[in-house]
């Protein structure tokens, strides 16, 4: 039996018990819809419509729907892939990493936060199918798939296969993990349903019957998932950096990407868990289980990755000075005071700025504070990506071939529509799937709830 | 015959009449047909699921019905036809005075490409831009398909007879007859319009050149007593001057002046000698690019300058001086002056201007420094310009007074591309015939009664006279597309002369020609050879022509009355662009989408206006948005989009002709501004000039030019150019050479010691190019011949303003900079009057290519020859390769190109008739996938295949990439790296080494040989030659 500090802040508030656990997060899967989820999915369907318009476009007509040309040959694809892919990052963090190392603020979060690891990852996954010219071909030819041709296989020299297999992984695992824990949860919604819904979730808890042994087993297939996914956390986006690193042109030619990447992943993927954790809480009046103590560790994260991005960035700069290669030097020149140098300074501003605004306990415990600097962090870590693939290819060796990117409707209709996605995703998980891992918060409802006032 | 009474049964059912059979007897299928399991009329599901499904399945399979192709194999199979063998036959280009020996390549009946002709000892196998697109307008689809009478189609016989009855009756009420055209450079033609003029002795023959060297011509006339364009020789040039004269780009004969010029170019350790070239120009013209020194003057400064260097020639020679020329302030005059009579009887002046007086001191300053028999030959005069320009306005005149009565406009188009095109289209109204061989409905046709449309050069047979004694036989390559004819036959036919073209042409070689040598007596043997070579050549005049020295001191008079320059005010300078010309192939896409050499603009022309005079303007010009100014001249106004040209003269404006088509085609239509109604007159001579009364007012509208460069400088980037000056070189052939070094393990180490490369081995072949960055003109020939060759789209002006054209090959333009060589922001601004560098870049074939390592599927792969491959099929359009690419020569397929009428503008891809000039060894690419310079793979395959059927090896020069062999300045050189005897070889003086590990490596011991971003080690296939300029000192400004 583990035995918490009395130190501690208690991680749960108001007094619950378990029963009232039971009640408070089954209350929203059981109960009709809100009248603001209505509205939320309204919109989120209605973007995820609008954006699929610019989807078929780009499939009927081509990529030259997009602002991309012969210098630029990536932009917003690959920005919003390695953004959506950074937000992804957050969920193994909390579930697996954060397991491992028995944080227990985790448990209210790591439900929601790995629900939006799969969605974005679903997101991320869109751009490397969309941004191909032939999509219907490179869906599968991109796999080492057996075929008829002979020895036609694929490059494994190529760092957009490892990222094929970086991102199945990472997808497979995070999902059999996200699923696994929903287990316990489904059977107790299960156990209080009636009529088709029994049904439904009867045979999505794949029969659990909360036996001792049952749950031995549960704790286990958990503690190896952890396992498993926890080199992931650090893999997917060195892979995903990979693609930069190991190419020639200044901007991307460098060894300092992967961590480098990796922590503006994670980054970026807790600023969005706290954006959509602040919302959920709110609305499903989850205050109790989602408290100021996990808002503030999270914002503590926050401030150390956003640090250790800030020191990538001033590394980075240090390191083309210090190299002497005039190519590199002007790649840096050109991003502080080339034509996008809006685009390097709004980085600069959102990533290493305002983070360091959580020193304070003031504003690091203030939900609006927290609620727009999470906002402020994604648009900052979009603009980061942006900055190295664009303004990277923008201006490389030649100067015959420089050019400028300018976005289309298309470009931001596809953006749009991952948006579209996410939320339309993550609105339907929030109202049928239990936000907060039940199960799990019950285990410390004892040792680490706030003692009910008298 | 006798009926027959048998009688056959089908069965003894039948026989026995059993009532089964006779129930069934009458139905179509009398057996059992399993599609009613239930027997009569009741569909059970089974069947309705039968039939939905084979219904679904019959109605997406007829819904997939592939289009009809249809291939039809030859019955009789013509000889020499052998399908996927192409043919190649000798001809002659021809467009308007213009004329190159060419050889066409034909494959299964239709021309695919054009070649020069080795044989020419004028061109020597050299094209331009023009030559190589002209292919693309045989196939245009909107020629004319046959005669037209008002506007709507007619027959031969009808449109002949009623053209005759006319002229015979204006032939008797004594009318005027004119027969307007362009130069006629065919001699045989030239009989055949003599004939008419025998026939009807009204008739005149006016030529007119939309421009002209008329001014040339008339002052031989006054200085020698010959009305002639004598031919010049710049390859025996030491020293070259030229005021305004754009003989690299459109003066005259460029191509033939570029072969000439760039021997003088051609630099190496034994050979550390070149031409020195001064220009002094007003717009920055491709020779002006490529001179050494360069002085921007305005165009009324010309006379200033000429009279300077007569006077300055005079005074050392020992004549008398001619009035006026004070140019003290113009830079760089006195030393060409000095330089000019120091390498007398070794130095040629040229200048552009039309103005007969002009020229009457050329011609005196070149006879003054004996360059006559040496650069200039007046004895082999040329027929490229033959207009007068004082015939054509006397003809209009004429016109005007009702005194011409019928007017034949002989494949010309004045009422667009002449000075009097006004006059000329009120005047047109008096006359009571007017016809034109136009081969489509163009400005002049549109204005006419009769249309007879004249065949395409590649369909025609014909002869042309380049210059005295120097013929070229045309000869057709494709049965006529359409029920055209050949002008000249019309003529005949006119004059009541009924005579196949082609005997006509025969018979005129044996009475001319055939008796003008002495190789063989036999005439077909003769004409044979003629035509195999596709040139024939006797000697030419033998004249002695004595300078006039008082024709001289006259027209210095005239040109003190009429230069002067007030340094005040704009003056205006037209030009040609080298794509576009006088604007005759104005619908041909292929050269509207060709990047202009200087401006790298497409699709349009512009007022070239200078970086002072724009930001006076307040016009700055950011990745091609401008504004629109009016340009207005007198009566004659234009709103026209301001480029800004570093180099253009202070004071002046230029504006290209050859815009503003109204009828030449969808693709030439409304593109650019018509800027022929600037031409002005001088002493009776058309002059591209305008010294007064230039005004340009602001419209504030934006404007959006579409290049293909938009960034200017080079960014003082010495891995990217590699440069210096002769007197540097003179000292040290490493002259300009960096030699990146990186440091590891204690010592700075070439880069290509450094590797994760394992290398790769040639045991065959190992394909290479070098290119010459010195003799390199940028003129664009091979960006067309690469377009032609390898089926590359074109985009249209949308698209190139999206920065995605396709051309595989590129030439980069750079003008340096003045700005401190660390102010990156500075050095993006180009010098007031750069030095000009050009660098043909292409696929670089890397043998360490970055492409090949990051495509996910391998479709780009390194071959076991040296060269970078591109797998279409194979593709999937990541894009990755092309972002990989340090020197950005990938393009991708954004949208399907081909068979799309968002894409109409790309002829050879969007109608059959336009199909028939791709080439069928190159696909055509998909939507989607990343093409690039494949070394013109498909070339060297069938070379290869040639010489191992004679069991050899390929020799050198025997296969050639596209662009390597238009390149007229043999900038380009393409060849096998491991062919000892190869140029290739030979120029970057190649030896094997082993390295440490053992490996064969090649070592380039030529010091002027560089690859472009040696630094990062992708280790190109490709070779520059440093670019050195003949100049004393290295300076930013030309």
């Amino acid at each position: 039996m583990q035995v918490t500090s009395s130190v501690r802040k208690p991680l749960i508030t108001g007094g619950k018990t378990v029963h009232d656990v039971t009640e408070d997060i089954c209350r929203q899967v059981e109960g009709k819809p809100s009248k603001s989820w209505l509205l939320a999915f309204g919109a989120a369907a209605t973007a995820f419509v609008i954006g699929f318009v610019a989807v078929a476009y780009t499939l009927w007509e081509g990529i030259g729907m997009w602002g991309l040309n012969k210098t630029v040959g990536w932009a917003w694809d690959i920005t919003n892939f390695v953004w959506w892919v950074g937000i992804g990052h957050a969920g193994t963090l909390i579930s697996a990493v954060l397991l491992l190392f028995r944080q227990k603020w985790r448990m209210a979060i790591n439900r929601a936060a790995e629900a939006m690891t799969i969605f974005a990852v679903i997101c991320a996954a869109m751009f490397p199918v969309l941004h191909m010219g032939r999509p219907w071909l490179g869906a599968y030819w991109a796999l080492p798939l057996p075929n008829t041709f002979g020895s036609l296989w694929v490059n494994f020299n190529s760092p957009l296969l490892w990222d094929v297999f970086a991102i199945s992984t990472y997808f497979s695992v995070s999902l059999v993990f996200w699923y696994l824990g929903l287990v316990p949860d489904f059977a107790t919604i299960r156990d209080r349903a009636t009529g088709i819904r029994k049904t439904i979730y009867g045979a999505l808890s794949l029969g659990w019957d909360g036996a001792a042994r049952t749950w031995g087993r549960y704790e286990s297939v958990s503690l190896i998932l952890a396992g498993l996914a926890t080199p992931l956390v650090l893999s997917v986006h060195t892979i995903v950096s990979f693609d930069f690193a190991t190419s020639v042109i200044p901007g991307w030619h460098t060894t300092i990407f992967p961590p480098y990447f990796v922590a503006g992943a994670i980054f970026s993927g807790f600023a969005m868990v706290l954006t959509l954790m602040l919302v959920t809480r709110k609305v499903f009046k989850l205050e109790d289980y989602i408290t100021i103590e996990h808002i503030e560790l999270m914002n503590i994260v926050i401030i150390v990755t956003g640090s250790i991005v800030g020191i990538a960035y001033i590394t980075e700069f240090f390191i083309s000075w210090y190299s002497g290669v005039p190519a590199e030097q002007y790649a840096f020149f050109n991003r502080m005071q080339g034509p996008y140098w809006w685009a390097y300074w709004s980085m600069m501003t959102c990533n290493v700025i305002s983070p360091q605004l959580f020193w304070s306990k003031k504003i690091r415990t203030n939900i609006a504070a927290t609620f727009i600097i999470s906002i402020v962090v994604n648009i900052g870590m979009w603009f980061e990506r942006f900055v190295i693939i664009v303004t990277s290819l923008h201006r490389d060796y030649l100067p015959s071939s420089w050019a400028m990117f300018y976005p289309t409707l298309t470009d931001m209709g596809i953006y749009l529509f991952t948006f579209g996605l996410f939320f339309t995703a993550f609105l339907l998980f929030a109202k049928f799937f239990p936000v907060i891992n039940m199960a799990e918060v019950k285990s410390i409802v004892k040792s680490s709830s706030e003692k009910k006032a008298a | 015959m006798k009926e027959n009474q048998k009688t056959y049964w089908k069965g003894i059912e039948q026989l026995t009449n059993e009532p089964s059979f006779v129930k069934n007897a009458e139905k179509e299928f009398p057996e059992y047909l399993p599609i009613n399991e239930n027997g009569e009329g009741n569909s059970n599901r089974r069947d309705f699921l039968k039939l939905m499904g084979f219904g679904i399945a019959a109605a997406s399979l007829a819904a997939c019905e592939a289009p009809v192709r249809k291939a039809i194999p030859y019955l009789n199979k013509p000889v020499d036809v052998d399908p996927s063998v192409p043919n190649y036959y000798a001809s002659t280009y021809v467009n308007g005075g213009d004329a190159v020996s060419i050889v066409v390549k034909t494959r299964e009946g239709r021309p695919i490409k054009i070649e020069g002709n080795k044989f020419s000892s004028m061109t020597l196998g050299g094209t331009n831009a023009q030559v190589e697109a002209s292919v693309l307008s045989l196939y245009d689809k909107e020629r004319l398909t046959g005669p037209m009478k008002s506007g709507a189609s007619t027959d031969w016989a009808t449109l002949d007879k009623e053209v005759t009855a006319k002229l015979n009756a204006i032939a008797e009420q004594g009318g005027q007859i004119a027969i307007v055209s362009n130069t006629v450079v065919s001699p045989t033609t030239k009989k055949a319009v003599g004939e008419f003029i025998a026939k009807y002795p009204t008739a005149q023959h006016i030529t007119y050149d939309a421009v002209s060297a008329y001014g040339i011509a008339e002052a031989n006339r006054l200085s020698f007593g010959e009305a002639m364009v004598p031919s010049y020789d710049f390859s025996k040039a030491k020293t070259i001057v030229s005021v305004a004269a754009d003989f690299l780009g459109t003066w005259i004969s460029p191509i033939e002046f570029t072969k000439q010029y760039s021997k003088t170019r051609k630099i190496n350790a034994k050979h550390r000698e070149m031409s020195r070239h001064y220009q002094f120009e007003s717009n920055l013209s491709l020779t002006g690019a490529n001179a050494d020194y360069r002085t921007g003057i305005r165009p009324s400064q010309a006379g200033s300058v000429v009279t300077a260097i007569y006077n300055g020639i005079a005074a050392k020679a020992g004549q008398s001086k001619v009035s006026g020329g004070n140019a003290a302030d113009v830079a760089h005059l006195s030393a060409a002056i000095n330089e000019l009579w120091a390498n007398r009887g070794a130095s040629l002046l040229v200048a552009g201007s039309n103005d007969p007086a002009i020229q009457v001191l050329v011609n005196g300053i070149n006879a003054m420094l004996e360059n006559y028999g040496t650069t200039i030959n007046a004895n082999a005069p040329v027929h490229f310009r033959q207009g007068n320009d004082q015939a054509m306005s006397t003809m209009v005149k004429d016109l005007n007074a009702g005194k011409v009565k019928a007017v034949i406009f002989f494949n010309c188009n004045p009422l667009y591309d002449s000075a009097e095109a006004q006059a000329l289209a009120a005047g047109l109204a008096k006359a009571t015939l007017k016809v034109s061989t136009s081969d489509r409905m163009d400005e002049t046709s549109k204005a006419v009664d009769y249309i007879a449309p004249d065949h395409h050069y590649l369909e025609q047979w014909n002869d042309a006279e380049l210059r005295s004694g120097h013929y070229s036989l045309t000869q057709p390559t494709i049965a006529p597309l359409f029920d055209t004819r050949q002008a000249p036959e019309s003529f005949l036919q006119w004059a009541g002369i009924t005579v196949e073209y082609y005997q006509y042409l025969q018979e005129n070689w044996k009475s001319n020609f055939f008796t003008k040598q002495s190789d063989t007596s036999n005439f077909q043997m003769f004409w044979d050879k003629s035509l195999f070579d596709g040139v024939f050549e006797t000697g030419g005049n033998t004249n002695t022509y004595t300078y006039d020295y008082a024709a001289a001191a006259s027209a210095g008079t005239l040109i003190a009355q009429n230069y002067k320059t007030s340094g005040e005010g704009l003056e205006l300078a037209l030009y040609q662009k080298l794509s576009i010309g006088t604007g005759a192939q104005a619908n041909n896409p292929w050269l509207q989408e060709t990047s202009d050499a200087v401006t790298k603009a497409t699709w349009d022309n512009y007022l070239t206006v200078s970086q002072a005079q724009a930001a006076e303007w307040g016009i700055q010009m950011i990745e091609g948005n401008t504004e629109t100014v009016t340009l207005t001249v007198g009566n004659s106004s234009v709103v026209v989009p301001v480029l800004v040209q570093p180099g253009q003269a202070a004071g002046t404006v230029g504006l290209a002709l050859g815009y503003g088509r109204t009828s030449a085609g969808r693709v030439g239509n409304e593109v650019g501004v018509n800027a022929y109604p600037f031409i002005t007159k001088l002493n009776g001579a058309n002059v591209y000039d305008v010294f007064a009364g230039v005004s340009v007012a602001k419209t504030g509208q934006a404007y959006r030019i579409a290049q293909t460069q938009t960034h200017q400088t080079y960014m003082n980037r010495s891995n990217v150019i590699q440069e210096s000056v002769l007197s540097e070189y003179k000292k040290d052939t490493k002259a300009g050479r960096e030699y990146p070094q990186i440091y590891k393990d204690g010592e700075f180490v070439k880069p290509s010691k450094i590797s994760l490369w394992k290398g790769h081995d040639y045991n065959n072949h190992h394909w290479g190019l070098a290119i010459d960055m010195n003799s390199c003109t940028g003129c664009s020939a091979c960006t067309v011949a690469c377009q032609a060759e390898n089926n590359i789209p074109v985009v249209g002006k949308e698209e190139v303003l999206n920065r995605r054209e396709m051309a595989w090959i590129r030439i980069d333009r750079y003008y340096s900079s003045d700005a401190p060589v660390d102010d990156q922001k500075a050095l993006e601004k180009a010098s007031e009057n750069p030095e000009v560098t050009f660098q043909p870049m292409m696929c670089q074939h890397c043998n360490n290519a970055p492409c090949e390592t990051v495509c996910p599927v391998a479709a780009t792969t390194h071959s076991s020859e040296g060269l970078n491959q591109m797998t279409y099929n194979r593709c999937i359009g990541t894009r990755y390769c092309a972002n990989n690419c340090p020197y950005k020569v990938r393009r991708f397929n954004w949208f399907k190109y081909h068979d799309n009428t968002q894409f109409d503008k790309n002829l050879s891809m969007n109608n059959d008739l336009g199909k028939m000039v791709l080439n069928p060894d190159v696909t055509v690419r998909a939507r989607g996938v990343m093409e690039k310079c494949t070394m013109c793979v498909q070339r060297i395959q069938s070379g290869k295949l040639a010489a191992k059927r004679e069991d050899r090896r390929p020799v050198d020069g025997e296969i050639n990439t596209a662009c390597a062999s238009a390149c007229p300045a043999d900038a380009i050189v393409f060849g096998d790296m491991n062919d000892p005897n190869s140029r290739i070889t030979a120029m970057l003086q190649l030896q094997e080494e082993k390295d440490e590990k053992g490996r064969i490596e090649k070592v380039v011991n030529e010091d002027r040989a560089y690859h472009v971003l040696e630094e990062i080690n992708v280790n190109p296939n490709v070779w520059y030659f440093t670019k050195i300029r003949n100049k004393e000192k290295q300076t930013t400004e030309a």
